[in-house]
């Protein structure tokens, strides 16, 4: 059982990353950041099991309480009031998105599976999957002018790398894994702060509005 | 118990700010707080050299000479800037732009900023290490952003967003080297202290040691400013106040660098030191040529100090990549001698900007003749910026180059020579517009009081000290490049 549950929680973190590459409404974007924080969540929890180890357990609870319910409350808040949701025009169109976003999970494939072999666990051979998805939020991050979809790329980065940290070691010990997440959970917050700010400066903005500082 | 003193006074400051509010002779009870951690530093720096490292309770807290004298670094720039901030934050009152709660809240983030930096430089572990820091980009990201005007927020959004992505990097990196510390036969709870990553250095694996450390390197260098991540710094320290500037500059990217230095120590003895070489010197070679070909055309002072802060770091990831313990010391040297030089130019631009209202270079004529202190300060800071004597800038450069020179990197030396002289002109260029000419008749205003002047003379004069004098810093400059050299 443990194998293939863990895969399909792998791979479910990678599919809702190909979800906010494709999707553009703000409200399935949000939802898609909050199913994958619950399959992160997942892969902790089948870890822990397997492993009998109640630390990683406990950060399961935890990475699934603020990434799957409370991330997605706040990136919901910053957007409320119908501010920062206008579509722009992407730089890359939706179809391209999911080309490259195809193109990625093959390059992570090609370049990461030398750690995979090197970890020699099940759960190892699937570290090529939490890369995919930490590109995609990166190509997210570059190509998306909205606020919001420079949130959820940070995101998707933050959670590939935190997927990486599951598979390859069974997390970071306890304490270090619960002060990362709530430093994300921290700098989030100021995000969405930031973001109101700017939309009571700027109305309904994208980040084609921030060219005041250059040289 | 001393450990847990020099994280608690910062604290105990933003806690008495938090309490009683931005009134009275409460921010200097924070300036205090921080010189306390400051002499409880150099305290704990006496010791060490005399008597070895010092541990806090539980092994969570750890110092060596390295961290002794970071904690130093960070305790000088902490009381110059919260000193000159109980100034700008006044100046704000008085004009308005800011209200009492803000001023609280500022207070307040200085403080837990100065904390962070402190358990960063203080922790055992590289998992505090990273988590310290990357608190720290979550308070200063509203400090950036305290004066709330477009530029400010973009200032901050841009800064956070950069180094959210770069510090994630680093975490990635360290991951994996915690992956070669558990295969390595490190126990899980304690293989991510300093001390267990360079017992077992030697038997980790090459190949994810190489990718951790590469990551490592691009993740915290966004943070210390290196080239190609540097794009937010000359943004975020335009349009932070002052004081923030200064602590940006003077702190926050010297302790990122501090972070590799440390697992530079770890990679170096898995990989060699050819690995970490190539990096730090296209890292450095890379920020250098970013530096002298965006200062040519500079408009505004305060970018021209942040592109400056660009080149020193540059010059410092060059010192490391030779290497050697004299370089290493060197290195240090010139962090401490940055440190100070660069709070002072910042927190005096900042008097110049709060009287004559603009941050543009060509605004600014005949600052010697009309505010002959201020004037003189920033002068004589530039002078030491670019690397002439008495400064202790002009000694670590020197010895940096010959280190560099030792190690085989005299070609990269001899680049950061040729772009050293290209911001030299353009530096002096530009000041000679700022601080030279007559002035005109009804142009002179109110000199800066003495208060605010003696901390930034201070700041200057212990460089100046420190660059004719080294000695009381030899045997901790020695025992801190030890640390990371073996």
């Amino acid at each position: 059982m443990f194998s293939p549950t863990l895969t399909f929680a792998t791979g479910a973190v990678l599919v809702c990353a190909i979800g906010a590459v494709w999707m553009t409404s703000v409200r399935s974007l949000i939802r898609m950041v909050s199913i994958q924080g619950l399959a992160l969540g997942l892969v902790a929890l089948i870890l822990g099991i397997h492993q009998g180890d109640g630390g990683l357990i406990a950060t399961a609870a935890v990475v699934a309480v603020i990434k799957g319910f409370v991330m997605p409350f706040l990136l919901g808040r910053a957007t409320a009031g119908g501010s920062l949701v206008r579509e722009t025009r992407p730089l890359v169109n939706v179809p391209a998105s999911l080309v490259i976003a195809a193109l990625l999970i093959v390059l992570a494939f090609a370049t990461t599976r030398g750690i995979g072999r090197f970890v020699g666990t099940a759960a190892g051979r699937l570290v090529p999957v939490g890369v995919a998805t930490l590109l995609i939020g990166f190509f997210v991050l570059v190509a998306r002018r909205r606020p919001i979809s420079q949130m959820v790329g940070l995101l998707l980065v933050d959670n590939g790398i935190a997927l990486v940290a599951f598979l390859c070691t069974a997390g970071v010990p306890f304490l270090i894994e619960i002060g990362a997440t709530l430093d994300v959970l921290l700098g989030v917050s100021v995000l969405m702060v930031l973001a109101q700010r700017l939309a009571g400066e700027l109305g309904d903005f994208d980040l084609d509005a921030l060219q005041e500082l250059h040289d | 118990m001393v450990l847990v003193l020099i994280l608690l006074l910062p604290l105990i400051g933003g806690g008495a700010v938090a309490l009683k509010g931005w009134t009275g002779s409460v921010p200097w009870l924070a300036v205090a707080s921080n010189g306390g951690a400051l002499a409880l530093g150099i305290w704990t720096a006496i010791r060490v050299v005399n008597r070895g490292t010092v541990a806090g309770p539980g092994g969570f807290l750890r110092a060596d000479a390295l961290s002794a004298f970071m904690v130093v670094v960070i305790g000088l720039v902490a009381v110059l800037a919260s000193w000159l901030g109980i100034r700008v934050i006044a100046t704000e009152l008085a004009e308005g732009s800011c209200n009492h709660r803000r001023a609280t809240t500022y207070g307040v983030l200085v403080q837990a900023f100065l904390a962070a930096m402190l358990l960063a430089v203080l922790a055992a572990n590289v998992g505090v290490l990273w988590v310290a820091v990357e608190a720290t980009t979550v308070v200063t990201t509203f400090l950036v952003g305290h004066r709330r005007t477009k530029g400010a927020l973009e200032a901050s959004w841009k800064y956070i967003m950069i180094c959210s992505v770069g510090i994630a990097l680093a975490f990635l990196g360290t991951v994996l080297v915690y992956l070669c510390a558990l295969h390595a036969g490190g126990h899980s709870a304690g293989a991510l202290n300093w001390t267990s990553l360079m017992a077992h250095a030697r038997h980790f694996n090459p190949a994810v040691l190489r990718l951790g450390f590469a990551l490592i390197v691009l993740g915290y260098g966004t943070k210390v400013g290196l080239a190609p991540t540097h794009s937010w710094l000359p943004d975020a320290h335009s349009q932070a106040p002052a004081p923030i500037s200064a602590l940006m500059s003077g702190v926050l990217l010297t302790v990122a660098f501090y972070a590799i230095l440390r697992f530079k120590a770890v990679a170096d003895l898995a990989l060699g030191p050819g690995f970490s070489r190539v990096l730090l010197v296209i890292a450095a070679l890379l920020s250098l040529a970013v530096a002298a070909s965006l200062l040519l055309a500079q408009h505004d002072y305060k970018r021209m100090l942040a592109y400056s802060s660009i080149e020193h770091m540059g010059l410092i990831a060059l010192g490391a990549a030779a290497g050697t313990p004299l370089a290493i010391a060197a290195v240090l040297l010139h962090i401490l001698g940055h440190g100070l030089t660069k709070s002072v130019l910042f927190l005096t631009s900042g008097e110049i900007m709060a009287t004559e209202g603009t941050s543009r270079i060509d605004g600014v004529r005949a600052l010697l003749s009309r505010r002959p202190v201020i004037g003189g300060l920033f002068g004589a800071g530039l002078v030491a910026v670019l690397g002439l004597p008495p400064f202790s800038l002009f000694s670590s450069e020197l010895l940096m180059a010959r280190a560099e020179f030792n190690a085989g990197l005299g070609w990269a030396a001899m680049v950061a020579m040729g772009a050293m002289v290209v911001i030299f002109v353009a530096v002096v260029r530009h000041a000679r517009g700022m601080l030279l000419g007559p002035a005109g008749p009804s142009e002179t205003c109110a000199a800066s009081p003495a208060w605010v002047a003696a901390p930034l003379v201070g700041g200057l004069v212990l460089c100046g000290l420190i660059g004719l004098f080294a000695w009381p810093l030899t045997d901790l400059l020695h025992a801190a490049a030890h640390v990371v050299t073996r």
